[in-house]
């Protein structure tokens, strides 16, 4: 197949771009200067390059870009800066959840997944949130910390999962409303992404 | 080893301090929270080229021919070099970082295999093209033709007759012996003597930053490496290997991504440096996750046998350790490895009469070199297994057997060495221990056991390689502070902990602080993040700097407030005088007024470590290591006999850090390290079948998830007295070495029989569950 345009919608900004059906999204944000979005297997087993599709955790080497087309994308970068930190951010870094923090940016994305449908999550359910995310440094105690004591700001800034800071930001350019089912965004759904290809 | 009650610690006064002691959010945290902070990978240049590096699928063979005219023919192809047309350039792989010493142990590498190759991995050619695909694409037109060579893939037959040579005459890369009192008598006057043989495996670090990196020549003709490193002053090596002076490249470190002291040996800069060298342009390499893999070190997999000679009351009168670890193709750093394992081969305990003999040898494997514990943890494999099993010989209580025999302050170490400070084996042991609470009810088939484990391990590198660090403080005009100190950050709070340093003696909030550090042209060099070193080292380092600026502020502020010096603090960002805090003069204010008469408000200093010679060749008696940390780990698993799971129900970890420096970055080395010696206990085995890599990536190479332990309780204890800064002692390492042995005793204790290899896999349990029953533990 010919390489075609491609419009990727991330953190509220649309890039268009020319790609080759083969090309995954993790190399093409992080082409696009998205380095927020760490590469640590390529393979879907270490969770470093998770960025949300449509409010979803979803590993961005296990999805073709052109799939992307018309998602929402949201990075971690997408939701805070140093100055204007999201509540997880800041949650992680004073939970001394962030050691090496090559896994943080994959692991506070995961949390805004879990977090926007489970507001109150029990440490089983964080654990299990975050299953797919490695992390080499913590012993993930800290992180677990960190997701329970993001969970309790977000809950005391009233913040309801639609209307979080990250939605607002976020916010699709064009107002499209997408269709979950539209996509195949389900991690290692290898099958359907290859018949998309 | 039930309802242990605390020893009580001993009266220990340490003085208040206003940053150090503080959870404080670390200064790295933030920007890596919201992804602003760049790794290596993360940067590109104008007119960047990309890298990819061929590497051997033979684990010994003749090259009879490398035919890379194909590739070299490619469009897009810039450039390729192999190992001739580098000259047959060698890496020194030793020694690296600050150090005063020029002795090397010899440990050299090809940078491109010449001849023959000697591992699955090893590099053979390098390709620089315009972009990665085509620099995939002309890897795979490199024509290869192997003549295979008889390989050996075990140590021991590595050192028999007639074994193919990789190291030579014998393949022996190194080799200690240590010989303390009497061997002989100390046996003869034992009433019981155990011996047992313990095996663990080959580990991989599994940072999660895979090594990458970009160069380039500056305008100056000075070769540029920004890469992931734990060691910048590797512009040494570099330089010899390309033949330049060494003030012609630098390093620039970058935050690392996890290293564990996988990226303590040159990885990705030494073919950065020839390619850039070779097109002039900008050069990127980032290595894959199978490449991270097969082409960097791996934890030493040794065999550890102890003889030991005991009184019927626990007491120790003799100990014999042999060990032997497998090096890999070549030596790298398993000289000094092996040196670790064996100068801690008898663990925290008094023992009057000890030899230990350890030898390493060359095989066609992965090389092994530098993994957090650096021959520390093996050796704790050993001797806490063994303490156990002479519990259970003797039929005393785990806890007990050792509470007989720990060392204290003064007493030796098996090579002679005095320990000089706090020496909380037994308050560790027995906080751990309690803190595990009540123990949880097992069943026929799930059955509980509890472990415990001692260790003492050094901290700060071996004395006689002379080490130094050098940090520059100085208080800029509005108050605030700049740190400028090449300490490489690898993610264990490096760079926060010498800022908290210097807000605690310039009296500043640590948000006033900013650091530049890990570059070995512009910052003061640090040495290496390894060895457990930097809190003591460059922590010590920047106390000097800072103490010089605090004593010229308080010397100007004195006259300037009209009291004593002595009567003058440094505080919430002001020089005040103690007993009337009302006056006082605003930092910024004071440096602005000493800019004014030229007192000067910047300081670089160097700190030198003990610089000791080495231990006796014959005896292998002398002092090694600057000190010591103590501390225990206890858990209590649950086995399936059924299924042969092991189910780690609760772990504890207890250490004296000598002081605090951030407590939430030491529960942090503390709960991560232990983790790390868990997965090395229960799943962690990088699998080599004939030299090839079964355990390529992470969906067969498994660590653990957020799901597989709980959370370890995490005790600090503070003695005070380290020789670090505050009387800090250093975690970083340490904090892993007792978490495995544990595990494998309380195993052990379940089961009723020992499993003696690691990792401790289900199938392993099964057998040792066959066992059981055959013995008679279990009906």
């Amino acid at each position: 197949m010919e390489a075609r345009t491609v419009r990727l919608l991330v953190n509220g900004r649309t890039h268009e771009v020319a790609l080759d059906p083969n090309v995954t999204l993790l190399q093409v944000l992080r082409d696009l200067g998205h380095t927020d979005v760490k590469s640590g297997c390529e393979k879907g087993d270490c969770g470093a390059c998770a960025v949300l599709l449509d409010g979803k955790a979803v590993n961005s080497c296990l999805v073709l870009a052109w799939q992307a087309e018309g998602a929402e994308i949201l990075t971690n970068a997408g939701l805070g800066t140093i100055s204007d930190p999201h509540p997880i951010q800041e949650a992680f870094a004073d939970a001394g959840a962030i050691q090496c923090g090559f896994c943080t940016p994959g692991m506070i994305v995961a949390t805004k997944a879990l977090l926007d449908r489970n507001p109150n999550p029990a440490e089983a359910e964080i654990r299990e949130a975050l299953s797919g995310n490695l992390c080499r440094c913590t012993g993930y105690g800290q992180i677990v910390e960190a997701v329970r004591l993001s969970a309790e700001r977000l809950r005391d800034l009233g913040s309801s999962p639609a209307s979080s800071l990250a939605g607002i930001r976020s916010a699709s350019e064009d107002g499209r409303e997408a269709d979950p089912e539209d996509r195949l965004l389900v991690e290692g759904d290898e099958t359907e992404a290859g018949e998309e290809a | 080893m039930d309802n242990v009650q605390p020893k009580p610690l001993p009266d220990v006064e340490l003085p208040p301090l206003k940053q150090v002691g503080k959870p404080l959010r670390r200064v790295d945290a933030l920007g890596k929270a919201v992804g602003a902070t760049a790794y290596a990978a993360d940067f590109t240049m104008p007119n960047m080229l990309h890298a990819k590096v061929l590497r051997s699928d033979r684990p010994h063979a003749r090259i009879v021919r490398l035919d890379v005219s194909k590739a070299r023919a490619l469009p897009g192809v810039v450039c390729v070099l192999t190992g001739e047309d580098v000259k047959g350039a060698k890496l020194n792989t030793d020694m690296p970082g600050q150090t005063g010493r020029a002795a090397r142990a010899g440990s050299d590498a090809p940078v491109l295999a010449l001849d023959v190759v000697r591992y699955v991995g090893e590099p053979m050619a390098l390709v620089a093209a315009e972009t990665l695909e085509t620099a995939e694409q002309a890897l795979g037109l490199i024509e290869i033709e192997y003549e295979d060579l008889p390989a050996v893939f075990d140590p021991e037959e590595a050192m028999a007759p007639g074994a193919p040579i990789l190291f030579a005459p014998d393949n022996v890369v190194s080799r200690y012996k240590i010989r303390k009192g009497d061997l002989e008598s100390g046996m003869a006057e034992a009433d019981l003597v155990v011996e047992n043989t313990f095996r663990m495996p080959f580990v991989e670090h599994a940072y999660l930053e895979p090594d990458g990196g970009v160069a380039w020549v500056d305008e100056q003709g000075v070769i540029n490496i920004r890469v992931c490193t734990q060691v910048v002053e590797h512009f040494r090596s570099v330089a010899r290997a390309l033949g330049v002076p060494q003030n012609r490249v630098r390093i620039r470190g970058t935050m690392v991504g996890g290293g564990f002291g996988s990226k303590e040996d040159v990885t990705v800069e030494i073919f950065l440096a020839f390619l850039t060298r070779e097109t002039g342009r900008p050069v990127k390499l980032v290595y894959t996750r199978e490449e991270a893999f097969a082409a960097t070190s791996k934890r030493h997999p040794f065999t550890v046998t102890h003889r030991t000679g005991v009184k019927r009351d626990g007491r120790i009168t003799a100990s014999q350790v042999e060990m032997v670890a497998d090096s890999g193709a070549y030596p790298y750093l398993t000289p000094y490895v092996l040196l670790y394992a064996t100068g801690m081969a008898t663990g925290p305990y008094r023992i009057d009469n000890v030899h230990v003999d350890s030898v390493a040898a060359a095989t066609n494997q992965t090389y092994t070199s530098a993994f957090r514990g650096f021959g520390g943890p093996q050796a704790a494999l050993g001797y806490e297994q063994q303490m156990d099993e002479i519990a259970k010989a003797l039929d005393m209580d785990p806890l007990e057997v050792r509470r007989v025999n720990y060392m204290g302050t003064g007493d030796t170490t098996c090579t002679g060495q005095a320990i000089t400070s706090a020496a909380w084996s037994e308050e560790c042991a027995t906080r751990a221990l309690h803190v595990l609470g009540e123990r949880s009810s097992g069943s026929p088939t799930v059955r509980i056991g509890r472990g415990l484990a001692s260790y003492f391990q050094s901290y700060g590198r071996i004395t006689w390689f002379h080490d130094t660090s050098r940090a520059w403080v100085g208080v800029e005009q509005d108050g605030t502070v700049v740190l400028r100190c090449g300490v490489p950050d690898i993610g264990a709070g490096q760079s926060n902990s010498i800022c908290q340093i210097a807000a605690e003696i310039l009296g500043v909030p640590l948000e006033r602080v900013t650091i530049y550090a890990t570059d070995s042209a512009v910052t003061p060099l640090a040495g290496t993040s390894t060895a457990t070193r930097q809190l003591y080292m460059s922590g010590n380092a920047v106390s000097m700097a800072a103490g010089e600026i605090r004593k010229n502020l308080v010397g100007f502020a004195s006259g300037e407030l009209g009291v004593a010096p002595d009567r003058i603090d440094l505080g919430d960002g002001r020089a005040l005088v103690v007993d009337e805090p009302s006056r006082s003069i605003e930092l910024d204010d004071l440096a602005k007024r000493c800019a004014a008469v030229g007192i000067e408000l910047s300081h670089l200093a160097q700190f030198n470590a003990p610089f000791t010679d080495g231990i006796d060749p014959e005896t292998g008696q002398g002092d090694i290591w600057p000190d010591f940390t103590f501390g225990a780990v206890a858990v209590e698993v649950a086995v399936d006999v059924e299924t042969g799971e092991i189910d780690l129900r609760k772990c504890a970890a207890c250490h004296d850090v000598g002081r605090s420096i951030n407590p939430a970055a030491v529960e942090g080395q503390i709960a991560g390290g232990t983790h790390q010696g868990l997965g090395y206990a229960l799943m962690e085995d990088f699998v080599l079948d004939r030299g090839l890599i079964a355990t390529p990536s992470f969906a067969e190479y498994l660590i653990p998830t957020s799901v597989d332990f709980p959370t370890t309780d995490v005790i600090i204890l503070e003695s005070g007295t380290g020789v670090g800064p505050f009387g800090a002692k250093g975690i970083g390492e340490p904090a892993l070495t007792p978490a495995a042995p544990a595990v494998a005793n309380a195993v052990a204790d379940a089961l009723g029989v020992r499993i003696s290899e690691l990792p401790l896999t289900p199938e392993r349990v099964l057998r040792a569950v066959d066992r059981a029953r055959a013995e008679g533990p279990l009906e």
